[in-house]
């Protein structure tokens, strides 16, 4: 271990394990973070909601938005496997269906990083508690 | 690449002693089993609070909440929550009020009114690992000082903060590292005073166990901004868990430079050593702290001259509490006026609470100065135990005093609790409820005194047994009502003489109990009464002649023969020959037997 000699030595350290805890900082907050659920239910690991889940996980990041993505079981929409719902801060959930990896992509450029839609939105029109 | 998901345990004394330990090696297991130990990370964190509750499992980032969970239920935990991401909703904590599940802390009352800036760290961060403390700022604040501020700054910005030392006292922090800086000596040292000795408190403990570099960092900008490049930390043995952790800290901080010589290449060197102390209350004094680390007796001697003038080796010494220490960081952080933001008038910041007694929610809080009792107590606390009725709250410990309903509603600083008659103390907080007899909770707290007075003095040598005396007096329904003024008097002769803080607060409790439960001492004396039902010399039993059908079942079950009568026909109890034993009443069988 090299010592720290330097406030700027302490700043790289700091710089180099934040993201260790970064995953906790944003859920303690996760109204300030995009929240990313991801349906992982039988039908959808059977149809690649863990692939999905992966995707978002690393391209996120890679793409510098700060999100948190989780996973939940069954959203009822079996037919359109995987789904997925997005929550930017401040607005109304929106579900997504058949997001493959491919799809997450087109999600994040458009939807994400500039705020267009895409295709593949399940319309929601029930509440729920 | 990192982590998805984040398990975090609490490691605190108390999860640790219902199996927090194996929870996070059978998970560690499963994880490996099922091919997820690289996604998921499972961490051993400090004291969330909830002790109550404990042990405690969160899980991030869906900030999930799960409550006394046991080491049979990690599978479950694995298999449904991360594999399937399906909350076990059994483990969640179901609010006493409309007993529906809660998934995230947010949302639990026990946490909705509290602010944590000492326990900042503690449930979140690992506190064996560096890193972490310093992926939450850890260790900027003392870059801060020693690259950008001179001692004299550092103090001012302590100062206008407006902190005050958390061991009791509530000596403004600032002021107290501005005596030790101006006394020049070839060696000044740093003291933190980890003893702890009040019954019940665990605050200190717990951020030794939960952030211990925040208490390293504290120090050593303490020690630069006094002049002084030691710093000592004095910690009961009993600690064994914040020992090791404060080991493993220090050892950490020296292998990453942040101790040791030439810190930050600014040529100021702080090292720190622990001394370990035997766990008597009095060694938490100050003097007595001091002597008990040069190897004497742990006995007090007077002020002046403070720890400041001649402290350790007849050095300058600075004493701080651990929670004073753990505030500085952050106040440097985020600078004094954010924290002068906070709190009432002449308190500043937050403080932290033991919570204990009588109440739903034993546990750790941190709540901002000015909180009322009635929040602390009904809202984070969840109310008394079993629906019974609240009748004091015991502040400041054996120093302290017990406060009443009509105290509920004053706001929670330094000032305002002296003002109604007890203090703040270290923070324990201990609820009473009316099966309490305030007479014996007095006694409780004189016999603690009488066991932990060092005896140097004899005011509070003998003058504490004396009252001790007094007090058991009355509970056997033995006292006068001219033993509740010897009571005040020689109270008050204490107070006056006694050579440390010791003695000149240990009649508080008795002080304050005679002044709010005046009535209660005199039911005692003049009706030979205990009103809350606890004194057993002055309980008498009785068998109600409507309800007793004469089956004869505790005259047979009584040890002494105190109970006679016919058969089928109502008995009764020869209160001379009863022992008050409660044989008859466990035995009865139509609720007939009451205590009077
Ligand atoms: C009998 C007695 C016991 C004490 N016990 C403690 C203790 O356990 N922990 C503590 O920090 N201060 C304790 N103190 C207060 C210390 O003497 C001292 O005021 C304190 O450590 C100063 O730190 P602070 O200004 O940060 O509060 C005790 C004082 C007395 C009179």
């Amino acid at each position: 271990m090299d010592k720290i000699k330097s406030l700027a030595d302490l700043k790289k350290i700091r710089d180099n394990v934040q993201s260790k805890i970064e995953l906790r900082e944003k859920s303690e907050n996760p109204e300030k973070s995009v929240q990313i659920k991801v349906a992982m239910a039988t039908c959808g690991i059977a149809a690649g909601s863990k692939e999905t889940m992966t995707y978002f996980i690393e391209n996120l990041e890679r793409n510098g938005i700060p999100a948190i993505v989780t996973q939940t079981g069954c959203m009822g929409y079996c037919f359109a496997e995987p789904t997925v719902e997005i929550t930017k801060p401040g607005e109304e959930p929106v579900v997504f269906g058949h997001v493959t990896p491919h799809k997450a992509e087109e999600i994040i450029q458009k939807y994400l990083k500039n705020g267009e839609l895409v295709e593949g939105i399940i319309p929601v029109n029930y509440n729920s508690i | 690449m990192s982590y998805n998901m984040h398990i975090l345990v609490c490691g605190g004394t108390g999860c640790q002693a219902s199996s927090s330990k194996t929870i996070i090696s059978r998970m560690n297991e499963y994880l490996k089993e099922k091919n997820l130990d690289k996604e998921v990370q499972v961490i051993a964190t400090g004291c969330f609070g909830f002790c109550e509750q404990g042990p405690i499992v969160k899980i991030m980032p869906d900030n999930t909440f799960y409550t006394q969970v046991k080491p049979d239920d990690t599978e479950e935990i694995i298999n449904e929550h991360i594999i399937k991401g399906r909350k076990v909703s059994r483990l969640l904590y179901k609010e006493p009020e409309h007993h529906n599940p809660v998934s995230d802390s947010k949302h639990i009352e026990f946490y909705k009114k509290q602010l944590r800036i000492a326990l900042r760290n503690c449930g979140f961060i690992d506190p064996e690992n560096i890193e972490e403390y310093i992926a939450r700022e850890g260790y900027t604040a003392l870059a801060k000082c020693l690259t950008e501020m001179t001692p004299q700054e550092v103090i001012n910005e302590i100062k206008l903060s407006g902190l005050r030392g958390r061991g009791g006292g509530g000596f403004p922090t600032g002021l107290k590292w501005e005596f030790a800086s101006k006394y020049v000596a070839d060696q000044k040292f740093v003291v933190c005073n980890a003893d702890e000795g009040d019954p019940g408190a665990f605050m200190d403990r717990s951020i030794m166990e939960g952030d211990p570099h925040s208490i390293v960092e504290a120090m050593a900008i303490c020690g630069y901004s006094i002049g002084a490049n030691k710093g000592l930390v004095y910690i009961r043995a009993e600690y064994p868990l914040a020992i090791k952790r404060l080991r493993i800290a220090i050892k950490q901080a020296e292998d990453y430079g942040l101790l040791g010589e030439n810190i930050f290449g600014t040529g100021f060197g702080f090292t720190i050593e622990i001394r370990y102390g035997a766990g008597a209350f009095v060694c938490g004094e100050e003097t007595a702290l001091i002597h008990s680390m040069e190897g004497h007796r742990g006995e007090p001697t007077t002020k002046p001259p403070f720890p400041a003038e001649s402290g350790y080796l007849n050095k300058p010494t600075n004493v701080n509490n651990v929670e004073t220490f753990a505030n500085v960081p952050v106040i440097l952080n985020k600078g004094a006026k954010w924290f002068a933001s906070i709190g009432t008038e002449g308190s500043k910041g937050t403080k932290v609470f033991a919570l204990a007694g009588k109440i739903n929610n034993v546990g750790l809080i941190e709540v901002p100065m000015g909180t009322t009792l009635r929040e602390v107590i009904y809202e984070i606390g969840g109310g008394i135990k079993n629906g019974k009725k609240f009748k004091a709250v015991q502040t400041g410990g054996p120093s302290g005093g017990c406060l009443t309903e009509t105290h509920l509603d004053t706001p929670i600083d330094f000032d305002n609790l002296i003002k109604v008659g007890s203090m703040m103390g270290s923070g324990g907080m201990i609820v009473m409820d009316e099966s309490d007899c305030m007479v014996a909770v007095a006694k409780f707290y004189l016999d603690f005194i009488v066991e932990e007075s060092c005896g140097k003095c004899t005011p509070c040598r003998v003058g504490n047994k004396r009252l001790y005396e007094i007090l058991s007096k009355i509970t056997e329904g033995k006292g006068t009502m001219e033993d509740l003024d010897n009571l005040r008097n020689l109270s008050h002769v204490i107070k006056d003489t006694a050579l440390c803080g010791l003695g000149q607060t240990s009649p508080n409790p008795i002080l304050s109990t005679i002044d709010n439960f005046y009535d209660e001492f005199v039911a005692h004396i003049r009706d030979h009464r205990c009103p809350a039902g606890k004194c057993k010399a002055l309980l008498t039993y009785h068998i109600d002649s409507q309800l007793c059908i004469g089956c004869t079942l505790c005259a047979r079950n009584c040890p002494t023969n105190a109970i006679a009568g016919e058969r089928k026909s109502p008995h009764f109890i020869d209160t001379e020959k009863c022992i008050k034993c409660g044989t008859c009443i466990d035995k009865c069988k139509f609720n007939a037997i009451s205590i009077r």
